[in-house]
Parts: C-alpha cells; sequence; structure tokens
C-alpha cells in the first residue's frame, strides 16, 4: 500500500534534518502503529506523507500504490486515497462543516472521475456515518472545527476519514485529548474502517490506544528515524521502559 | 464656462431651486482633487470625467440617454453579452422590478410598484402630487456638505434627470428591484433615487445591473420614526466600470436602516455612506463585501453621525483582492454632544491573496458624550495557510479552496444583511463570479 524509502526531510528555510533515513512499509489490511517521544518527528511525518508546504524532503521515496506521491499536490494525494487525521485540526469560520465536507468528498470524486454525490444523498451518508461514530449532529452545522472542543475535533477528523473511506489513512495523535469513552468510541469508528483495501498508520504518544485499536506492527520513532519494529508487545515495553535508545546494531 | 452652469438651469425644471443650489456648492468647493484628506487614498479624476462631460453638453440640456458622442471611450461591452447578466439573481424572491435601460430614460413605471405608498420618477415628478420629493431632494445630500464637501453628489443634485422615487406608508413586504442595463452608447449615467419611508413603514430595495460604463449615482433615504429601510445593491462584474455612489440617509426615533452593497470588479469604485441618527433609539447597520482583481479601486468611505439618544450603529467592510487590487475604507463615527448610550461599531478587513495589493483603512472616532461605547478595528492579512492546507488535504484544489476561504471570510459582512433569502442569493452569486474568475 506504502512504501517509504530512506526519507530525509528538514524545513523549508532551515537545514537541521528532522526526519533521518525513514523506512517504512505496510501492506493492505495492515493497521502500523508509530510510537516516539515528543519531537521524533511523527507529525513531520504525517504533514510530508500529506503534502505540507514548508518541509523540504532531500532525499527518499514514498510510493503509494506503485506511485510517487511526493510530486503530487495535496489534493492530488487526497484524491490518490491519502488521509490525515490532524494531530490538531484547523478551525475555519465561516465555511459549514458539511459544505466543506461534501465539496471535499466531490473533489475526490471528480479527481477519480467519478459522478458528484448529490446533497440529499450526502446528507443521508454523513448522518448515518455521524450516528455510527456518535458524533453529536450539531457539529455538522457549525463551521469546521470552529469552537470545537478537542474531542470533538477529533471525531470530526474520523468522521471525515468514515465519509472519504480513504486507502491510506494516517491518524496523528488521535487519541490526545480524548477521554476514555470518546477514546473507546474513536476506536470502534477506526476498527469498523479496518479491512481489506485500505491501511491505517496510528501515530501516537502513548500505549493506551492500543489497548482498543490492536496494530499488526509497531514502530518506534526516535530522531527521525525507525529505530525499532516489532509486534504489539513492543508497544507495551515503551510503556513501561520508555523510549530507551535503540538496541545496539539498529542505531 | 463656471463648474456648476447655474445660468443653464431651466426656470421649468421642477428641481430648479435645488439645483441652483448644488451649481453654488459645486462652484464654492470645486471638483475633489487627489491628495485632499477626503481623497487621501483614491484619484477622483476618472469620477471628475463624469461632471465634465455633463456640463459640457448642459447647453444642450443634459438628458439622460443621449448618447455622448465625446464621450466614447474605452471597450465597455454589453454585460448581457459577457454572460454575466445579474437577471437571475433574486428569482425565486417575491420582488417588483423597475428595468432601468442605459439608453431610455423613459422607463416604465407602474403606480402600483409599491403595495403601500406610491412611485415616480424624477421626471414625473413634478406631474404627479410628489412634494414628498422636493422635501428631500437635494436636502439630504446639502446637509451632508458640511463637514466635508461632497462635490460629485452636488454634481448628482445639479444633473441628475434620471431616477425613481418611491414613498412608503405601510409595510411592504415585496422588495422593490431597480434593475439597471447599459448599451454600447451609454457612456455615462448620472442617477438619482429618492426613498421616504413614513413613520412606521418598510421598504426594501433591491439594485442589480450597471446602467453605463461610468456611473454617478446618489440615493436620499428619509426613514421616519418607527419606520424601516432595508437596501442590498449588487456591483458587479464588469472590469470597466467606474462609480460614484452616495447613500444619504436621515434616521428618525426607533427607525431602521440597514444597507448592504456587494461588489466584483470594477476600474474605480467610491461608496459613500453618510447616515445621521437623528431620533432616539434607531438603529443603522452598513455592510459591504468585494472582490477585486489587478485594477481595481475600492473605496468606502462611510460617515456616521450619531445624534440623539441610544442609537446604534455598526459598520462591517470585507475586502478580498489579488493581483495588485487596492481597497480603501474610510469610517467615521462622530458622536455628537448629548447622544448618550451610543453604540457604535466598525470593522474593517482586507484579505490580500498575494503582497502585491493594499489594504488601506482610515478607521476614525469622533466622541463629545461620555456614556458611550464605540469600537473599530481594522485588518488585512493573507490567506490563512494551514486552512488551505486542511482543505487541500481533503481533496479541494488549492484555488477552489482559496474561493471557499474568500467566501467565508465574507460572510460576516453578507450576515449584515436581514434578509437570508437575499445572503443567500449572494452567496450563490459569489461562489459563481469567484469559479468563472479562475476560467
Ligand atoms: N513548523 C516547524 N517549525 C519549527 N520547528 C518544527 C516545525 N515542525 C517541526 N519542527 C521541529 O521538528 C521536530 C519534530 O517535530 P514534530 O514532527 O512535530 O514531532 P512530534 O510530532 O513527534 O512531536 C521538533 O524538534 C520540532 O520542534
Ligand atoms: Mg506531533
Amino acid at each position: 500500500m506504502i512504501k517509504i524509502t530512506n526519507l530525509h526531510a528538514c524545513l523549508e528555510d532551515e537545514n537541521t534534518p528532522i526526519l533521518n533515513g525513514l523506512d517504512l512499509q505496510m501492506e493492505d489490511g495492515e493497521i502500523h502503529a508509530i510510537m516516539g517521544p515528543n519531537g521524533s518527528g511523527k507529525s513531520t511525518l504525517s504533514y510530508v506523507l500529506a503534502g505540507r508546504d514548508g518541509y523540504k524532503v532531500t532525499d527518499g521515496k514514498v510510493e503509494m500504490d506503485g506511485n510517487d506521491i511526493l510530486e503530487m499536490e495535496p489534493e492530488e494525494r487526497s484524491a490518490a486515497g491519502l488521509f490525515l487525521a490532524f494531530q490538531y485540526p484547523v478551525e475555519i469560520p465561516g465555511v459549514g462543516n458539511m459544505t466543506f465536507m461534501r465539496t471535499a468528498l466531490n473533489s475526490q470524486r471528480k479527481a477519480r472521475g467519478l459522478p458528484e454525490v448529490s446533497a440529499a444523498d450526502f446528507l443521508r451518508l454523513v448522518r448515518s456515518k455521524a450516528r455510527q461514530l456518535h458524533v453529536d449532529p450539531g457539529m455538522l452545522k457549525r463551521p469546521v472545527n470552529y469552537g470545537f472542543s478537542g474531542g470533538e475535533k477529533k471525531r470530526n477528523e474520523i468522521l471525515q476519514m468514515a465519509v472519504f473511506e480513504p486507502k491510506m489513512c494516517i491518524l496523528d495523535e488521535t487519541d490526545s485529548g480524548l477521554d476514555i469513552d470518546a477514546l473507546r468510541q474513536v476506536a470502534a469508528g477506526v476498527n469498523s474502517l479496518r479491512g481489506p483495501g485500505r491501511a491505517i498508520l496510528v501515530i501516537t504518544h502513548y500505549q493506551r490506544l492500543l489497548n482498543y485499536i490492536e496494530p499488526d506492527v509497531v514502530h518506534i520513532l526516535v530522531n527521525g528515524r525507525i529505530v525499532e519494529t516489532g509486534g504489539p508487545e513492543l508497544a507495551m515495553r515503551v510503556e513501561e521502559t520508555g523510549y530507551k535508545p535503540a538496541p545496539a546494531g539498529n542505531a | 464656462m463656471t463648474l456648476g452652469d447655474a445660468q443653464y438651469i431651466s426656470r421649468d425644471d421642477p428641481f430648479a431651486a435645488a439645483r441652483r443650489q448644488a451649481a453654488d456648492r459645486l462652484e464654492a468647493c470645486g471638483l475633489p482633487k487627489r491628495g485632499q484628506e477626503y481623497w487621501k487614498f483614491t484619484d477622483p479624476s476618472e469620477l471628475n470625467q463624469i461632471h465634465s462631460l455633463h456640463s459640457l453638453s448642459s447647453s444642450i440640456t443634459p438628458h439622460f440617454g443621449r448618447s455622448f458622442e465625446l464621450s466614447m471611450v474605452g471597450d465597455w461591452q454589453d454585460p448581457v453579452q459577457q454572460g454575466i447578466s445579474p437577471r437571475a439573481l433574486f428569482d425565486g424572491i417575491p420582488r417588483s422590478v423597475i428595468d432601468i435601460d442605459g439608453d431610455d430614460a423613459e422607463f416604465e413605471l407602474s403606480p402600483d410598484i409599491v403595495e403601500h405608498g406610491s412611485a415616480c420618477s424624477i421626471e414625473q415628478a413634478s406631474l404627479r402630487d410628489s412634494s414628498w420629493v422636493h422635501e428631500v431632494f437635494g436636502e439630504l445630500e446639502s446637509q451632508a456638505h458640511a463637514p466635508v464637501p461632497r462635490a460629485l453628489a452636488a454634481v448628482n443634485t445639479r444633473y441628475a434627470r434620471c431616477g425613481v422615487c418611491i414613498r412608503a406608508d405601510g409595510i411592504n413586504a415585496k422588495p422593490v428591484e431597480i434593475r439597471y442595463s447599459a448599451s454600447e452608447q451609454q457612456e455615462d449615467a448620472v442617477v438619482r433615487h429618492v426613498f421616504k419611508v413614513e413613520r412606521g413603514a418598510s421598504l426594501t430595495i433591491l439594485e442589480t445591473g450597471t446602467l453605463a460604463r461610468r456611473t454617478n449615482k446618489v440615493l436620499e433615504v428619509e426613514v421616519e420614526d418607527g419606520a424601516s429601510f432595508h437596501h442590498v445593491q449588487v456591483q458587479g462584474r464588469e472590469h470597466e466600470r467606474v462609480s460614484s455612489g452616495h447613500v444619504f440617509a436621515r434616521l428618525g426615533a426607533e427607525s431602521t436602516f440597514r444597507s448592504f452593497t456587494l461588489s466584483v470588479n470594477g476600474l474605480m469604485t467610491r461608496n459613500e455612506c453618510v447616515i445621521t441618527m437623528t431620533g432616539d433609539g434607531s438603529t443603522a447597520h452598513v455592510a459591504g463585501a468585494a472582490v477585486g482583481d489587478s485594477k481595481f479601486h475600492h473605496d468606502d468611505t462611510v460617515f456616521v453621525t450619531h445624534d440623539s439618544l441610544d442609537c446604534e450603529s455598526r459598520q462591517v467592510f470585507k475586502k478580498v483582492l489579488r493581483n495588485g487590487a487596492v481597497g480603501v475604507f474610510q469610517g467615521k463615527i462622530l458622536v455628537k454632544p448629548g447622544a448618550q448610550k451610543t453604540d457604535g461599531y466598525q470593522l474593517s478587513q482586507g484579505l490580500l491573496l498575494d503582497d502585491l495589493c493594499q489594504f488601506l483603512a482610515k478607521p476614525e472616532l469622533e466622541i463629545y458624550a461620555d456614556d458611550v461605547a464605540c469600537s473599530h478595528g481594522s485588518t488585512c492579512g493573507s490567506v490563512d495557510e494551514e486552512a488551505l492546507f486542511y482543505l487541500r488535504s481533503r481533496g479541494i484544489p488549492s484555488v477552489q479552496a482559496q474561493d471557499m476561504l474568500a467566501l467565508a471570510f465574507l460572510r460576516q459582512a453578507l450576515d449584515e444583511i436581514e434578509d437570508t433569502r437575499l445572503t443567500e442569493a449572494l452567496q450563490e452569486l459569489l461562489l459563481d463570479w469567484l469559479a468563472r474568475h479562475h476560467q
């Protein structure tokens, strides 16, 4: 599904490297987790994958279904099936959440050569997804993320993920700011999207989320590179002993 | 030749007295000049042209609708041919329509154009029982001549022969739309509308379309006690448009006045709004949304005078500028001695889509009472890159995402319109215009 090879990146106007030769490969249907201390480059990775301005890729390659996505505009990556649930979803006053989601879905569909979804069909679709995810219908009527609580913002990201049905999902610290009930509901939403035709990369700081979304593979990111890869037990170990320097041979 | 051409005013002119006074005012103050304090950011020379053309031909009695050979300059195109007819804009909203055609001042005006009240054209004003017109025509304009002279409005009083006079004496639920259409012959137009909303009555006026390449337009609006006047005008989307507009309003006690202007494109636009709140407890909201590209100079100049107790005024102006377009806002709230409990608010914001654009604002408060709450804010900035990326990351192409953000920015001004059907119609129009822009 996605193959990241030797990815090096830094801020556009600085030369301090943030990602230092990151390798990661995910197959269809898999859920991977990336854990790492603050500042290790988790969000940078997610932004570089989504195509945000301000970062410079100095080396390496990212392929999605065999296509080089680093050459694509952010909207093209989205149309190709990439979705990033932001660590800090952006508030957009003046743009209605429904209008935004419908415009987005139809833009993606248009780029894929599919017909637009009508307003009525879209309303039905969003309502049913919102119900599944316990999203307060009031959130649909408000401007995008505007005045939402931290938890509402994260739910709104997962709602979009459910509506757009992307192939490659990146969830950047979706658990932060969620109380335990919200965490369960969001995790259930993510789990319901798990399956063939989709891969999900869960970025988190804590192991807690992984009790609810069980990953196939866990990676540890330190200083912009994957220092260790293992199964769910790796997350447990990190929780107990912290992000210790990577074992010799890997460093 | 004198500036006001007073010697050419015909005795038969029903507005002879007002015109003579306007000629005198004009004589005294002269046409505006670049660099004067009130024209700090805007060069009036193109707007002054409208005057000289009319005065040159005044010896042969300027008649609205005459095609001035002298003035055939530029490549003014019929907006309908350009496919930008605004005709469909308010379709679906029950309303009366007055069509004013650039070639023919003798427009049809059926007396039942207003449900409660009467209507006539400026030309008919002497024929019908319309003494009320004479009480307003030139009166509000002349009163607004101090502390700053408004020569272009005096030009209008001196020369305008086309326009609509409406008196409302009851609640008029149906808006009256004044729909302009231009022709290739009509280079200049001087238009004057006079409205009087009597005690407890209401009137909504919509203005759409463009009458000529260059227009000098004045509205005088008398809003009596407990009355309400709503005004929505759409200026767009011709690139060559040059227009000077004035709205003069006098508000009685417990009255409401709302005016909203949507402007898209145009070379040079100066919209002045002068409101005087003379009765206690009145409300005035003036707002504008403007979108301009390259050789676009758009100036909103607002002067609100609080001269009574407990009045509320709001000014909300937003401009989206790209490719070196220039937006100007000059707004003043004057609170006269004794105008206690005044609530004055003013907001002006520019959204600059590139760094060639300029948004120039001069917000002013002049307060001579102590128990007032007045605030103003003016900002100018570029598109929120985070928001832009967020939209793009959801698949929305960059240009469309920028339009969504521009619309969102303007929305606050559109929300000043009370009738949400009108707000939605304008929102649709803007969306469409923005989309066309990229074709
Ligand atoms: N836009 C930015 N401006 C300045 N520093 C940044 C920016 N983005 C990332 N960094 C720096 O890069 C490093 C990695 O940040 P980030 O990717 O946000 O880490 P994480 O998400 O793992 O906490 C940090 O040292 C951070 O300060
Ligand atoms: Mg982060």
